[in-house]
């Protein structure tokens, strides 16, 4: 570890905390929908959607109503992109002359686009057109995204709207985040991106003389604009195979920053709106700190684990840290801080080979998905999941001071634990049940590239990713065939139905209740004592579950590589 | 009911019936009550059945071993709450025989039938003589009597029933001793008082209470995450290229799964309503008591909760030339046949200030209070003195109302007002001396208790029938947090209602018929016993001493009942560290041997690690049966002092406390070669 690493990550955390206010300044207006100043230019366009689709944007919808049009909106949305890249051959834009994706590979990404996960199975330079791209895939890099901050939108109401029936518009929620919020940053974003070396143009191929005179083909697209997004709304699916280690995708040490900034900044502001919306800003700090404690964990964990590098190789002589499947100029911290930062955060992006990181430096992103992405988390996603684990922890330990549990002046009682325990079950049940079917049946075992524990990470870690909605990859599984695009794409819409409906169920339920005024006999959500609680009581609800599979995946493999065995 | 002392848990005559009674309970039937201790029952029945089948390479002598230790988690379960039930079951039994003897003088057409007390009807009129037990609850319709209530309250001082009023109700099982009562019954069968106290007591009918049963879905949950976690080990140990045992996988789900908190659940629950009941309150529904704790706001009668409940003379304010001692001699000749507190207290005021001895002069007429005069008073010889209300006073000697003197009085009445006290003003054959100033006699350490109170996020509103002056003052001596002067029952209502719209919880205590509707509205409503059966039937609490200062003490068992539930919920969820730590390298070590490092506790073997942690999470039970039985330690303080003492308490002594003991037990099981 070096004083350069370490200043990297305080640098990075420095200027995410200074943003986090103004984010949440902005995000509280659309949250409220009031104008902003972008409403001159954009307002028309707005009401235009409005007009055109007849949507009142000012009836509000109960949860049901909320959900039943999320869930249409999504799955109509999916099947538009299913039908876009079997029908790739035929559409325009597609001067390599791709043929149409199979029907296993189909479902499979238009499933992962669609959750928010992108989950890549295929390489995108080399499967899809560029209308595939941006018709098929950045569309739902933007709308995957707006769901999920319209639905951390939707539960914030939950708690803080008195005696309500309703939680929102989901329409209006979702036309203000895209139109004032996502797609003006990108604009700006990918012109950033333009003028950092990132190409941006509808030629799909160039072909270029090498030094020693060979042809080769440079695949080009609309890279900056699907990178804007990528980023930005935690999608994390790239342009290209490589992803961000990709030179033309993330090509210099500052746009690396960059990307990691714009991962988490609408993560961190919508913790600063939580407390606005519930009427006291201390309450959004006190999850933020919790978040940031996870993530410099992990970080440190991450860091120390490839810093120190792999013994094994010492005594054969290389020295220093693990550099392999490592970008020369992102180094070791920088590519230990993109993992850790793009697993807490639900971003699929990797600037590294994740497979080729230490056991150790392997296992933190794994784990921090099974936590299920709160540190910080997917847009939205991260902190309507982390709000989920505040209620168990207020039941759990909020009893302790004589009162029936209540976070932010709401009562916790039988419904909210139910739907919070539904939620939060489900994912341990598909992740370990999947790897358990996936490390028994032969289709399964075909997978991994590596045996051993090794092996047995890229499995778990393929179904962590995918139940997450996160989408990186591990790397080393052969992911493309009919098995794990069937059985990945089901996962990926169970992880993120399953937390999704009992979450607006609960923010429903909430929005119903009266409001307790806090007291001195109020359970304390504020301060060192609740944000420790919090930490222990997603450590050992969340992560508990997971240390079987843990303890036979990286746990083991780093054991053995200490006593000299690499898989 | 009488019994409030605190007898010993472990007794013998609770142990022995507790013990039978551990094992009746593992009935299907009941055990299913309860999923969390009914998938524990499932494994170990699995494990007894597999006893026989070898090819695990593990001994018989572990396998039994192991096999009896979950046996032996399930019945500490059924124990604890068997143990808990113990008390309530004697209690119940004598109350029943007092039933079963009741028989009842029914008046039916101006006749009366001996009949027995089960055939008797609500509406019905019983007559009631001198010895009898009245056979069922109801109001008297006619008549007084005195009442002996201590096959209820545990009190045997009898007290007056009668006709009219807020002392009507009477309640099946008391005896009549003296006199004859007619009594309308207003409950059928089965629906009495009686009836629910032994049902209470017994815990016969015990529903789940809100918190229970969210709770108990947590630990579903949790059980339900568990076995997925157990469930898929053994594909995952499959491509590892080994096998584990169903005994070991079964060890690690019954360590896993929250057995400490499931066994203790219902008997925390129990013992807390038992808390209550030895405390002489009687909570019509656990959701009552966890209610309690959530109070916010406390509505107390000032007469009886804040002040003692008779006012006291402490001063004397003469008027127009008059002496004090002049006044004092006035005052204490017209309260010498006056028993009430306050006339004794006038009589002992003039005795201790101007040592005043006199007795009550011969052939003396005395007037006494009635409530179209309202004026008090003695004749004798040709001298008449009143006493009584300021502009009662002035009504019964006309003219005496535009004097100088009266001014004075009325400025003097307004000071003792504004001081919280009340005047009584003195005439002497139609002359004003002057107002005896009586005072509200605020209850000593009250105001420490609001202080607690206020501590602990609690408002307390006092509710007086004064003037707004002084209510003012009283309020200001005893520290309430605000007060309602002048209330009326709707005045109290109308609060109830407006603290409830602002998301707050009310509790308050009546026992007139007219507190019956702010009784039923209110959140905890604790009727008097002594009060009338309206009140008794609006409250969802009674309290048997009929003593409103109690209202405090049952928000602190309220709360203790939570508080109990939450400290052994955060133990046992924070015991699963310590408990994966043995189990897990224990169970991976023959897979992957590097996995021993995982072994922190350093135990002796694999077998004995998987014997340790299932002895201790079994142990752990009756180890915590007295702390859910007698309940947490309470102490007023701020929500964030007590987390941070109970958070340290159950949450780091529950990640620590198995880590130790665990150990401890390895050790054991290592040198008694066990394992």
């Amino acid at each position: 570890m070096t004083i350069q690493g370490w200043l990297l990550i305080a640098a990075f955390l420095g200027i995410l905390l200074a943003l986090t206010k103004p984010m949440g300044l902005w995000l509280h207006a659309l949250y409220e929908g009031r104008r902003t100043p972008l409403h001159l230019a954009l307002g028309p366009v707005e009401r235009g959607f409005y007009r055109l689709s007849g949507i009142d944007p000012d009836r509000e919808q109960s949860w049901r109503g909320y959900a039943i049009h999320m869930l249409i909106f999504s799955a109509v949305t999916t099947l538009f992109t299913y039908a876009v890249l079997r029908l790739q051959a035929f559409l325009p834009l597609n001067t390599p002359g791709l043929a149409g994706i199979g029907p296993d590979g189909a479902f499979n990404t238009a499933i992962s686009f669609a959750t928010n996960t992108n989950w890549q199975w295929y390489s995108g330079e080399a499967a899809m057109s560029n209308l595939s791209q941006m018709l098929g895939l950045a569309i739902h890099n933007f709308l995957s995204a707006a769901v999920g901050i319209s639905l951390a939108f939707a539960l914030f109401r939950g708690f803080a709207r008195r005696e309500s029936g309703t939680i929102g518009n989901f329409w209006a929620d979702l036309t203000r985040v895209t139109l004032y919020l996502l797609l003006p940053i990108c604009v700006v974003y990918a012109l950033v991106l333009i003028a950092g070396g990132v190409p941006q143009t509808l030629t799909q191929q160039v072909t270029a003389t090498t030094l020693e005179g060979a042809q080769q083909t440079i695949a080009l697209g609309p890279v900056a604009s699907q990178e804007a997004i990528k980023m930005l709304g935690t999608n994390g699916g790239g342009f290209y195979n490589g992803n961000s280690a990709h030179p033309f995708e993330n090509p210099s040490d500052w746009t690396n920053l960059l990307q990691m900034l714009s991962i988490f900044t609408i993560g961190f502001g919508l913790t600063w709106l939580f407390g606005k919306a519930v009427g006291n800003t201390r309450q959004g700090w006190a999850i933020l700190s919790a978040m940031i404690v996870l993530f410099l964990v992990g970080v440190t964990v991450a860091y120390g684990a490839e810093a120190t590098g792999n013994p094994v190789l010492h005594q054969l002589g290389v020295p220093g840290g693990n550099m392999e499947g490592k970008e020369v100029r992102f180094g070791i911290a920088a590519s230990a801080l993109f993992s850790v930062v793009t697993t807490a955060a639900s971003c699929g992006a990797v600037n590294a080979m994740l497979d080729s990181f230490t056991p150790l430096g392997g296992l933190v992103p794994l784990f921090n998905m099974q936590l299920g992405e709160v540190v910080v988390g997917g847009v939205g996603a991260g902190i309507y999941g982390f709000l989920l684990f505040a209620i168990l922890a207020v039941f759990v330990a909020g009893l302790m001071v004589g009162r029936t549990p209540e976070y932010v002046g709401k009562k916790i009682e039988a419904r909210e634990v139910k739907l919070a325990v539904l939620a939060i079950a489900v994912l341990p049940l598909i992740i370990l049940g999947g790897t358990a079917v996936a490390s028994v049946v032969p289709a399964g075992l075909a997978g991994p590239l590596n045996n051993g524990p090794h092996g047995f990470s890229e499995i778990l870690y393929a179904f962590t990713s995918s139940v997450g909605n996160n989408g990186s990859a591990f790397a080393g599984l052969t992911a493309g065939t009919p098995f794990y695009n069937g059985l990945l794409g089901v996962a990926m819409w169970l992880g993120r139905l399953f937390v999704i409906v009992p979450m607006l169920a609960i923010a429903g339920s909430l929005a119903a209740k009266k409001h307790t005024p806090a007291s001195a006999g109020s359970f304390p959500t504020t301060g060192g004592l609740w944000i420790g609680l919090l930490i222990g009581i997603i450590l050992i609800l969340g992560g508990l579950t997971f240390l079987p599979s843990l303890a036979l995946g990286p746990i083991a493999d780093h054991l053995s590589m200490i006593r000299g065995q690499l898989f | 009911m009488a019994d409030t002392q605190a007898k010993s848990l472990f007794t013998a005559d609770l142990m022995v019936p507790a013990i039978k009674a551990s094992f009746l309970k593992l009935d299907p039937r009941q055990l299913v009550r309860n999923p969390v201790m009914f998938v524990t029952a499932c494994v170990a029945l699995l494990l007894t059945l597999l006893l026989n089948s070898g090819g695990d390479g593990l001994s018989g002598g572990f396998k039994i071993q192991l096999v009896i230790w979950l046996w032996l988690t399930v019945l500490f379960g059924t124990f604890a709450e068997a143990l808990a039930e113990g008390r309530g079951k004697a209690q119940a039994a004598s109350l029943r025989a007092t039933k079963a003897e009741l028989t009842a003088k029914r008046l039916k057409n101006g006749r009366t039938d001996q009949v027995a007390a089960s055939q008797l009807r609500a509406g019905e009129l019983v007559l009631v003589g001198t010895g009898d037990l009245i056979p069922a609850d109801g109001e008297v319709v006619e008549g007084v009597a005195s009442v002996n209530e201590a096959a209820i309250t545990g009190e045997s001082a009898p007290v007056i029933r009668e006709a009219g009023g807020d002392r009507s109700a009477v309640t099946a099982g008391t005896r009549v001793i003296s006199d004859q009562i007619t009594v309308r019954v207003t409950a059928d069968p089965g629906q009495g008082f009686l009836d629910r106290m032994i049902a209470l007591v017994e815990g016969a009918e015990r529903q789940k209470t809100p918190n229970e049963v969210a709770l108990t879905i947590l630990l579903v949950g949790l059980t339900i995450i568990f076995l997925i976690a157990v469930g898929t080990v053994p594909a995952f140990a499959h491509y590892a290229g080994g096998a584990i045992p169903v005994v070991v996988l079964s060890a690690l789900l019954i360590t896993l799964i929250p057995t400490t908190i499931a066994a203790l659940l219902s008997a925390i629950g129990i013992a807390g309503m038992d808390r209550l009941v030895r405390f002489n309150v009687l909570a019509k529904s656990g959701r009552a008591v966890e209610a309690a704790g959530d109070v916010d706001v406390l509505l107390l009668d000032k007469t009886g909760t804040i002040t003692i409940g008779d006012r006291q003379a402490s001063e004397f304010r003469a008027v127009g030339g008059t002496t004090e001692a002049e006044l004092a001699e006035a005052a204490l000749l017209a309260s010498l046949a006056d028993e009430t507190p306050e006339g004794r207290s006038i009589v002992a005021l003039a005795r201790d200030l101007f040592d005043l001895q006199r007795p009550l002069p011969t052939g003396a007429e005395v007037i006494p209070f009635t409530a179209q005069t309202r004026v008090s008073g003695i004749r004798f010889d040709t001298t008449l003195i009143q006493k009584g209300a300021v502009d009662s006073i002035l009504r019964a000697n006309p003219g005496t109302g535009e004097t100088a003197a009266a001014t004075e009085l009325r400025r003097i009445t307004d000071e003792i007002a504004r001081a919280g006290g009340t005047p009584l003003a003195v005439a002497k054959d139609g002359r004003l001396l002057g107002a005896t100033f009586l005072k509200d006699v605020v209850k000593a350490g009250i105001r420490e208790r609001f202080g607690e109170l206020r501590q602990m996020g609690i408002r307390t509103v006092m509710i007086t029938g004064d003037n707004p002056l002084t209510a003012a003052a009283i309020a200001a001596e005893a520290g309430v947090d605000d007060f309602l002067a002048q209330t009326t029952p709707e005045d109290k209502l109308a609060l109830i209602r407006q603290e409830q719209a602002g998301g707050k919880l009310v509790a308050m205590c009546g026992d007139g018929t007219n507190d019956a509707p702010a009784l039923a509205q209110a959140d905890v409503g604790v009727a008097m016993n002594t009060g009338t059966q309206a009140a008794r039937e609006a409250g969802n609490m009674v309290d048997l001493d009929s003593d409103p200062t109690k209202l405090i003490e049952v928000v602190g068992l309220g709360k203790q009942l939570l508080m109990t539930r939450g400290a052994l919920t955060t133990f046992s969820v924070a015991n699963d560290v310590a408990k994966y730590f043995a189990i897990i390298p224990a169970m991976f070590v023959v897979l992957y041997p590097g996995l021993s490092v995982l072994n922190v506790m350093a135990l002796g073997s694999p077998n004995s690690a998987i014997l340790s942690a299932i002895i201790f999470n079994a142990l752990i039970i009756p180890a915590l049966v007295p702390l859910a039985l007698k309940g947490v330690a309470y102490r007023p303080m701020g929500a964030g002092p007590l987390l941070r003492r109970n958070l340290l308490i159950y949450g780091l002594g529950g990640l620590v406390a198995p880590f130790i003991g665990i150990k401890l037990i390895d050790l054991v099981i290592n040198a008694a070669g066990l394992a």
